[in-house]
Parts: C-alpha cells; sequence; structure tokens
C-alpha cells in the first residue's frame, strides 16, 4: 500500500521524476483551465445566459460573498488568489472517487506548495496594504516581547496548513482502501461519500485560513483608518 | 535481528499509544466546542453564518493535532525510518 502518489513513478529522467501527483495535478490544471476557457469563450449579458456562465456565475458569487463575510473591506483584491487555491484543492479532492485517480492533495509535497503559496502570499498582501514598515511593524505588535512568538506561529501555522490538508486527504484514501480490503461490498461507498464531504470542508478551510492570515497581515490598517475617521467624527460632534 | 524484533514491536505500540491518546482528547475539546456552538446557534439563529464558520475553522484547528497523531503513526507503521535502515543493514 502507497501512502502518498508520490510513489507512483512513471517515467524517470536523472533526478527528474514525473510521479502520479505531477501527472494529476498536470490533469486538474488541464480541466480548470480548459473548462473555465470553453466558458469564458462566449460570455453573454442579458437575461438568457448559458448553463455553463450560470455555473461559473454562481461559483464566483459565492467564493466572492464567502471572501466579503470575511474582510468585509475590498474584497475582490483577495478573490484571484483565495478563489485559485479553493477551485484547485475542491477540485483534487472531489475527482478522488474517480477510479484511479490518485488525489495530488494527497502527498505532502503537493500541500506544502500551497501552503508556501500562502506563507508568500501574506507579507505581499501585508506591504502592499500597509508599506514595508508598516507590515514589519506588526511583529512587535501587542509588544516587542512576541516578536520571537509572531515569528514562530508564522513558520508553524504554514506547516500545520500543509499536514492538516494531506493528513486528511491521505486518511480519506488510505480508509478507502482499508475498508475495500475489509468489508469490500458496501461499506467502502460510505466512506467515500465521507470523504467527498470531508475534501469539500477542508478545501473550505484551507482557503478560509489563507484568507484569515492575509487579512490580519492588512486588517490593522483598516481598524486604524476606522478609528481615525470614528475619532474625527466624534471631535465634529463635540465641538459645538 | 534482535534489534528489528523490537523495532517492530515498539513501533506498532506505539502508533496504536499515538492515534489511541490522541484522538480521544481532541474529540472530547471537538465535542465542546459543538455543544457551545450549538447553544449560540439556538439563541441566536440569526447569527448562524458567523457561528458556523468561526466552528469550522476551530473545529480545523483541533482536529489538526489529531491529525499529527494520525500522521505519525502511519508514519510509524508504513515509513518508519528505523526500521528500514535496520532491514537494509541485516538483509544487505
Amino acid at each position: 500500500m502507497t501512502i502518498t502518489p508520490d510513489d507512483i513513478v512513471y517515467w524517470q529522467l536523472g533526478p527528474f521524476a514525473i510521479s502520479a501527483t505531477l501527472v494529476f495535478t498536470w490533469v486538474v490544471m488541464a480541466l480548470l483551465a480548459v473548462g473555465s476557457w470553453l466558458v469564458t469563450r462566449s460570455l453573454t449579458g442579458g437575461t438568457s445566459v448559458s448553463r455553463g456562465q450560470l455555473l461559473m456565475e454562481i461559483v464566483l458569487d459565492g467564493i466572492r460573498g464567502q471572501i466579503r463575510d470575511v474582510v468585509e473591506v475590498d474584497a475582490d483584491r483577495y478573490l484571484p488568489f483565495i478563489g485559485t487555491l479553493f477551485l484547485f484543492i475542491v477540485t483534487c479532492n472531489v475527482l478522488a472517487v474517480v477510479p484511479g485517480f490518485r488525489a495530488p492533495t494527497g502527498s505532502l509535497t503537493t500541500t506544502t506548495a500551497l501552503a508556501l503559496c500562502v506563507f508568500a502570499a501574506v507579507p505581499v498582501f501585508g506591504i502592499a496594504s500597509r508599506g514595508l514598515g508598516g507590515y514589519l511593524k506588526t511583529y512587535l505588535q501587542p509588544s516587542p516581547f512576541m516578536l520571537p512568538f509572531n515569528l514562530i506561529s508564522e513558520v508553524t501555522r504554514t506547516i500545520s496548513l500543509a499536514i492538516r490538508l494531506f493528513g486528511n486527504i491521505m486518511s480519506g484514501a488510505m480508509i478507502a482502501a482499508m475498508a475495500l480490503a475489509i468489508a469490500p461490498l458496501f461499506f467502502p461507498v460510505i466512506m467515500n461519500v465521507l470523504g467527498l464531504l470531508i475534501g469539500v470542508i477542508q478545501a473550505y478551510i484551507f482557503a478560509v485560513l489563507a484568507l484569515v492570515y492575509i487579512a490580519s497581515a492588512t486588517r490593522a490598517h483598516e481598524e486604524q483608518l476606522e478609528r481615525a475617521s470614528n475619532e474625527k467624527g466624534e471631535t465634529i460632534r463635540g465641538k459645538p | 535481528m534482535e534489534s528489528l524484533e523490537l523495532i517492530g514491536m515498539i513501533s506498532i505500540i506505539m502508533a496504536g499509544a499515538t492515534v489511541g491518546i490522541g484522538a480521544p482528547i481532541t474529540a472530547i475539546g471537538e465535542g465542546w466546542a459543538v455543544s457551545r456552538a450549538m447553544g449560540a446557534l439556538a439563541q441566536q439563529p440569526d447569527a448562524g453564518p458567523v457561528i458556523s464558520r468561526t466552528l469550522f475553522i476551530g473545529l480545523a484547528m483541533t482536529e489538526s493535532s489529531a491529525i499529527y497523531c494520525f500522521v505519525v503513526s502511519m508514519v510509524l507503521i508504513f515509513a518508519n525510518p528505523f526500521w528500514n535502515h535496520f532491514l537494509t543493514i541485516t538483509g544487505g
């Protein structure tokens, strides 16, 4: 029994190996890219739209609404990154019920790459909204004594983001395989349905956690603006 | 051969103990969180989306410790580095 799809190597040239993880990542990427290309090729306005466009609008609107619930200000800035993460992970996890498909998210390399994307995106979004000095100041935020803990939490939350997704998807695949060996008639179906639910929830959680991390790097700025405008309003009201 | 048997035995026992200790404690914590969230939902149904989103995030945070235990026990059973090391020494 192989734990990760990394161990299945189709083709090897020197140090470069084409493993199942890579192949199925390409499959998912092609599926997403070709699907959205086919739909967005013929976008129409008005009352009657095609089925694909309707599906895409529903998905986009849902993701945008979820982002707006969390950050409340300027949601569309985060939409490309968070939406891409969510769509990629949810496609990988849901396709795991297709026989022969090994979910790329069940490999630690894929989830580490995704977590590193979040790790890099937090300072990028933070510096873009607060400037370099303002972003570095968040590390000293409650008091300068918290600097080492802030730095440690930056690393550990990236690790936990990677291990959480990997562990959930890998355990789903492994439980399904064990159920197939023990009680092959009916039980694996239930475990696969549970795996679908867990896959969608984990994709949602990964996206929301990435959003929360990014928002926490940018939010203090917005709160400061809010407080400044409130104080200004109070002084204007308090003067006469 | 002696150390190989010892490593195999301890690995299997510890793999069971890791999940056996780590999972129930996490389950207790998650049960607490869910019961509190249910109480909050019953009192304030309007705040449903906010409560359920925060609950999901908190459950994911809590559950990651159980997942760590599971990953460690899977490594102990299927990809044990010490077992592989001694296997290559005795076998090769």
